[in-house]
């Protein structure tokens, strides 16, 4: 699905070749500050590599219209924005930014079950937790069904049995509908129990396990 | 109609009395301002006594090239203000827009304004041209300037959320929709709010200018009420077109966000 060849980013990346399979699930695990994050970002054309390539099915991200991409390739931050507004609105801003069709409230209702949020559609969402605000910021991305879903460390602000209830649901969300996963991560444990492939990243270079 | 009182040299210097108060002053309770209390008088005397040389210059020699020159040091000196007033390091493509909608907000309101509403004969009369063009240029930089420390400082702060909607899918455009509505609310609301108070709370320049000159009341609120109007115009039209340009510079081709490289 996704293919790097050559691909330098200032002195934090450098990948000599790297796939990532479609409909698989891939994390990405390394020590803070090795460029995990960085990596997404190329992925979601956040940014651009300095020289390289990456290509998205078969195709250059160069001549990928970047909206067009993130509204297929949609990435969730560590640290994941919320808008001001009820959890409603949260939910809803990602179909409006990508134009789609608005949802109804039992669906809405039914991916914060997906996310174990057990909270009212309109509460105010700048009053939720760390915690609460990341399950919605997920919630807001499983919404917009996306074809991948890239993850950083989604699950930060979780302790550790919610950690591994919304991994799991993730898991099942993207192997039930088709969908291809990848997720950095800071922990191997959840990396060797729920990844199909896991990808390294030491002093910015890059290898799959 | 009375007649309006010249004022001479001594009168002139009585009115500098209340320079010598204050820094009577500031002297007084250690203050260190004299060097600028001084210095500015000075600068404000010659400047308007020079500007008033100048005025009587150009209304006794009417040239179209005249009043264009003059309009043209006021734009160049307005939009160097602009750059200038700026706390944050402005980037080159967003001078090139500041200096654009300057111009073409200022301009069309003006010429709108003068050969539409008051219809001046001919049309460079640099006696309605140069003060009128005066007002609404500088009120049209105060606009742009608030706008630019808004928007500016809007992209900064809110970098987080402006990155994470374009993750989600959504153009610039969608992504700075809050910031770009808030800096065009908080240029205009300094013209909206002089509006309110207009007449009550002050009597304005122009207004007060024109009846000391001797005209009637009537004659004098009625300019003055157009002059508003064509000042809020002027002010809108810049400020929108700062902004709905302004905001693109923040983003490259490939629609990523380039603040801060």
């Amino acid at each position: 699905m996704f293919s790097l060849k050559e691909v330098k980013y200032k002195n934090i990346l450098n990948v000599k070749h790297l796939h990532i399979k479609k409909n698989k699930i891939t994390c990405i695990i390394g020590e803070s500050g090795s460029g995990k994050t960085t990596l997404l970002r190329l992925l979601n054309k956040l940014i651009s590599c300095d020289s390289g390539e990456i290509t998205y099915n078969e195709q250059s991200l160069k001549v990928i219209d970047s909206v067009e991409l993130r509204r297929n390739v949609v990435m969730l931050p560590q640290a994941p924005a919320i808008f001001s507004g009820s959890i409603k609105d949260n939910l809803l801003i990602g179909l409006k930014f990508s134009e789609k069709p608005l949802l109804s409230d039992d669906h809405l209702t039914e991916v914060l079950n997906l996310v174990n949020l057990n909270k009212e559609l309109h509460d105010n969402a700048e009053n939720l937790s760390g915690g609460e605000k990341q399950r919605v910021a997920l919630g807001r991305v499983i919404l917009l069904h996306p074809e991948v879903l890239l993850l950083d460390e989604p699950s930060s602000a979780l302790d550790e049995d919610t950690e591994y209830l919304i991994i799991d649901a993730l898991v099942n969300y993207t192997r039930e509908n088709n969908k291809t996963m990848i997720m950095v991560t800071h922990s191997k444990k959840v990396a060797h129990q729920f990844s199909d492939e896991i990808i390294e990243i030491k002093r910015a270079l890059v290898n799959v396990l | 109609m009375e007649g309006v009182i010249e004022l001479n040299i001594w009168q002139m210097a009585a009115a500098y009395i209340f320079i010598v108060i204050l820094l009577v002053i500031v002297k007084a309770r250690g203050i260190s301002r004299e060097k600028e209390i001084i210095i500015s008088s000075i600068r404000m005397t010659i400047q308007l006594v020079l500007t008033g040389y100048i005025l009587v210059y150009l209304f006794n020699n009417m040239h179209p090239l005249y009043t264009i020159l003059a309009i043209s040091i006021m734009e160049i000196f307005a939009i160097y203000n602009i750059y200038k007033r700026s706390k944050t390091k402005l980037s080159k493509s967003l001078k090139k827009i500041i200096a654009l909608s300057m111009l073409l907000g200022t301009l069309s309101s003006l010429i709108y304004f003068l050969l539409v509403v008051v219809q001046i004969s001919p049309w460079y009369n640099p006696r309605y041209f140069i003060p009128i063009a005066g007002m609404i240029i500088g009120n049209s930089m105060t606009g742009i300037s608030l706008g630019v420390t808004r928007l500016v400082d809007g992209i900064d702060t809110q970098k987080h959320l402006v990155e994470s909607a374009l993750m989600l899918g959504a153009t610039p455009k969608m992504a700075t929709k809050s910031i770009v509505d808030n800096t065009f609310d908080s240029a205009i609301l300094p013209t909206i709010n002089s509006m309110v108070g207009m007449g009550i709370v002050f009597l304005p320049g122009m207004m007060t200018g024109q009846i000391l000159s001797g005209t009637s009341p009537v004659t004098a609120i009625g300019y003055q009420i157009a002059i508003m109007l064509g000042i809020l115009g002027s002010v809108s039209l810049t400020v929108i077109l700062f902004v709905q340009l302004g905001y693109k510079t923040f983003f490259n081709e490939e629609s990523q966000l380039v603040v801060g490289e």
